[in-house]
């Protein structure tokens, strides 16, 4: 009876599975599809499988190439994440292996900016860049997005160099070692598990943003999801390129999402949750 | 023992009031690291907003920069009287209190079908997380195009088979059709919270319960609830404050139409394109104050959380 239901609720547990992962693998397959099939009811599911979808996205038959975009996407995530950590881990470090005074209301100054909305700062920033020339500049991007994950990653580090046993750091000073040595040799590798899920974290947030990007870039700076606010509008059969497009752009958050799977919650939550 | 247990833990006070400098240099070096992100917070995310505050307080469109003066309170009164921005207040707070129960109520179910062994739980784990791994316009688009559109979407066309009605899912129901779609992208958010919530259970006490006779549901409303009281605080309250400002779902999928333009899109919309920088400002600043409030809870619910595992460590 009991093994039963168990097996029951497994069962139930893989259809919600199913039932949520139904949208994506729909994307997946209509991606795959010419734009004939993919725009038909009833669905197409067993139709023929072609690459036109992505050429088009790619633009190989003519029309805008996301190439610039992506690479805008791709020069934005990278460089802040870059910067957020040369930021983040002193001032982790400050806060856990050797603490300043009053640390934990340090800690929640940089969680309260990250409950500030960005609509707060959004109008004096586009006054400023346009007024200094920094509009349609990526650069900007990057700094904002700095602001944006730097309380996540300050928050993050947090907790995971806390969990750097002090006796270790405090052994390792006895027999002599350097401040930098120690935070090289001992700290570094006990922490970098916990250093690449961060990473890959405010990588995933910084992709993902609109807001900033829509307001902040035009035609040289652009990014990728603004690249992809073009499909908004109906463009007659475009199903399996939106498809395409959406996919492709989200590759590479699902692959970081993935690889930082444990430590996400941990992040997202501010450390809160572990 | 870990630094943070080691750390609150106060100077002894001796010759308060003649500090050598030895000291103070050492106080100056231990603070050094903590500077450089902490002045570029104020200066990048601070400055901005007390610039907001001040544009509220003007009567300016950027189209008109002469015309430009101080009408101190009239811009809140306008947002608050004006009736398609004191909709989007209206829809601000629906779509969020909306989604947030909704995505925290799925997520729980989640939580508790996940936190039981069965055979392949990682996969279904992954499938689940997936949605909320989908950049948000790219999602946006995936539901308004792939799923919502009335002639071939999936939704008519699974609808279809059962020989059901085809309706034309965002003209009739435009708010539902942008909740679902953030429903769909914040259930794994919640289900994770609570899942982390659910294994930080003490097993041993729900041991000695089910010894006691106690049956599943006493177990789930005496012991498993009380304990992801907190969990359940804090998805809602974080929650809340990322789909307070959401702007990706609303631009994409109605563009602000039908009644669906929250504050995010308003604001954006009023200095974009109407160029009313003194009313997006207070809109913005609105925006703010209802964030703070929820901020205001959000943070005591971490920093109890917070507390409990430093003084566990």
């Amino acid at each position: 009876m009991n093994a039963v239901r168990r097996g029951g609720l497994g069962l139930v547990a893989w259809l919600a599975g199913i039932v949520f992962f139904l949208p994506i693998a729909w994307m997946a397959l209509t991606s795959f599809h010419s734009e004939e099939d993919a725009a038909t009811n009833p669905p197409s599911f067993g139709a023929a499988f072609t690459l036109d979808g992505y050429r088009e996205f790619f633009g190989m038959d003519g029309g805008a190439s996301p190439w610039p975009s992506l690479i805008n996407s791709t020069v934005a995530s990278v460089s802040s994440t870059l910067l957020v950590l040369v930021l983040a881990l002193p001032a982790a470090y400050a806060l856990s292996i050797r603490p300043v005074k009053r640390w934990t209301d340090v800690l929640f100054f940089f969680l309260s900016t990250k409950m500030l909305p960005v609509v707060a700062g959004l109008l004096p920033i586009y006054l400023f860049a346009r007024n200094t020339g920094l509009l349609d500049n990526i650069w900007l991007l990057v700094v904002l997005y700095t602001s944006m994950n730097l309380p996540i990653a300050v928050w993050m580090l947090q907790s995971f160099l806390s969990e750097v046993p002090t006796a270790v750091v405090e052994a390792a000073k006895v027999d002599g070692a350097r401040l930098p040595t120690v935070l090289a040799r001992v700290v570094a590798p006990m922490a970098l598990p916990g250093i690449a899920a961060t990473a890959l974290i405010c990588f995933i947030f910084s992709w993902n943003e609109l807001l900033f990007a829509r307001v902040l870039t035009g035609v040289v700076a652009e990014t990728a999801p603004v690249f992809l606010t073009g499909f908004i509008t109906s463009q007659g059969l475009f199903l399996a390129k939106v498809c395409a497009a959406s996919l492709v752009v989200s590759l590479p958050v699902l692959a970081a999402g993935f690889a930082a799977q444990d430590k996400l919650i941990q992040g997202l939550s501010l450390g809160a949750v572990k | 023992m870990t630094a943070t247990t080691t750390a609150p833990i106060a100077p002894p006070p001796v010759r308060v009031e003649h500090r050598p400098r030895s000291d103070r240099l050492r106080a100056w070096a231990t603070r050094a690291p903590l500077l450089p992100a902490l002045i570029f917070m104020i200066v990048v995310t601070q400055l901005p907003f007390v610039a907001t505050l001040v544009i509220s307080f003007f009567d300016w469109n950027s189209l008109y920069p002469d015309a430009r003066r101080f009408t101190g309170l009239s811009n809140y009164a306008e947002v608050l009287t004006d009736p398609d921005l004191r909709q989007s207040v209206g829809t601000t707070i629906l779509l969020t209190a909306a989604v947030v129960l909704a995505s925290l109520a799925l997520g729980l179910v989640l939580a508790l079908l996940l936190d039981r062994r069965f055979k392949g739980r990682g996969v279904v784990r992954t499938l689940l997380i997936a949605p909320f791994l989908v950049v948000p316009v790219a999602a946006a688009l995936l539901w308004k195009h792939v799923l919502y559109n009335p002639e071939y979407g999936l939704l008519n066309g699974l609808l279809h088979y059962v020989g059901g009605p085809q309706p034309d899912w965002i003209s009739n129901t435009p708010l539902l059709a942008v909740e679902a779609a953030l429903v769909w992208q914040w259930t794994p958010f919640m289900m994770l919270i609570l899942l982390a919530g659910l294994q930080s259970r003490d097993q041993e006490q729900i041991e000695a319960a089910r010894v006691d006779g106690a049956s599943d549901w006493q177990i789930f409303r005496h012991l498993t609830l009380p304990h992801l009281r907190r969990y359940l605080e804090l998805g809602a309250l974080l929650g809340s404050i990322y789909i307070v400002q959401n702007f990706d779902a609303v631009f994409t999928i109605t563009s602000g139409g039908l009644g669906t333009a929250n504050l995010p899109y308003t604001v954006y919309q009023s200095f974009y394109q109407a160029h009313e920088n003194g009313l997006a400002s207070a809109a913005g600043v609105l925006v703010v104050i209802g964030s703070i409030i929820i901020a205001t809870f959000a943070l005591r619910v971490v920093s109890s959380l917070f507390r409990e595992e430093v003084s566990r460590a």
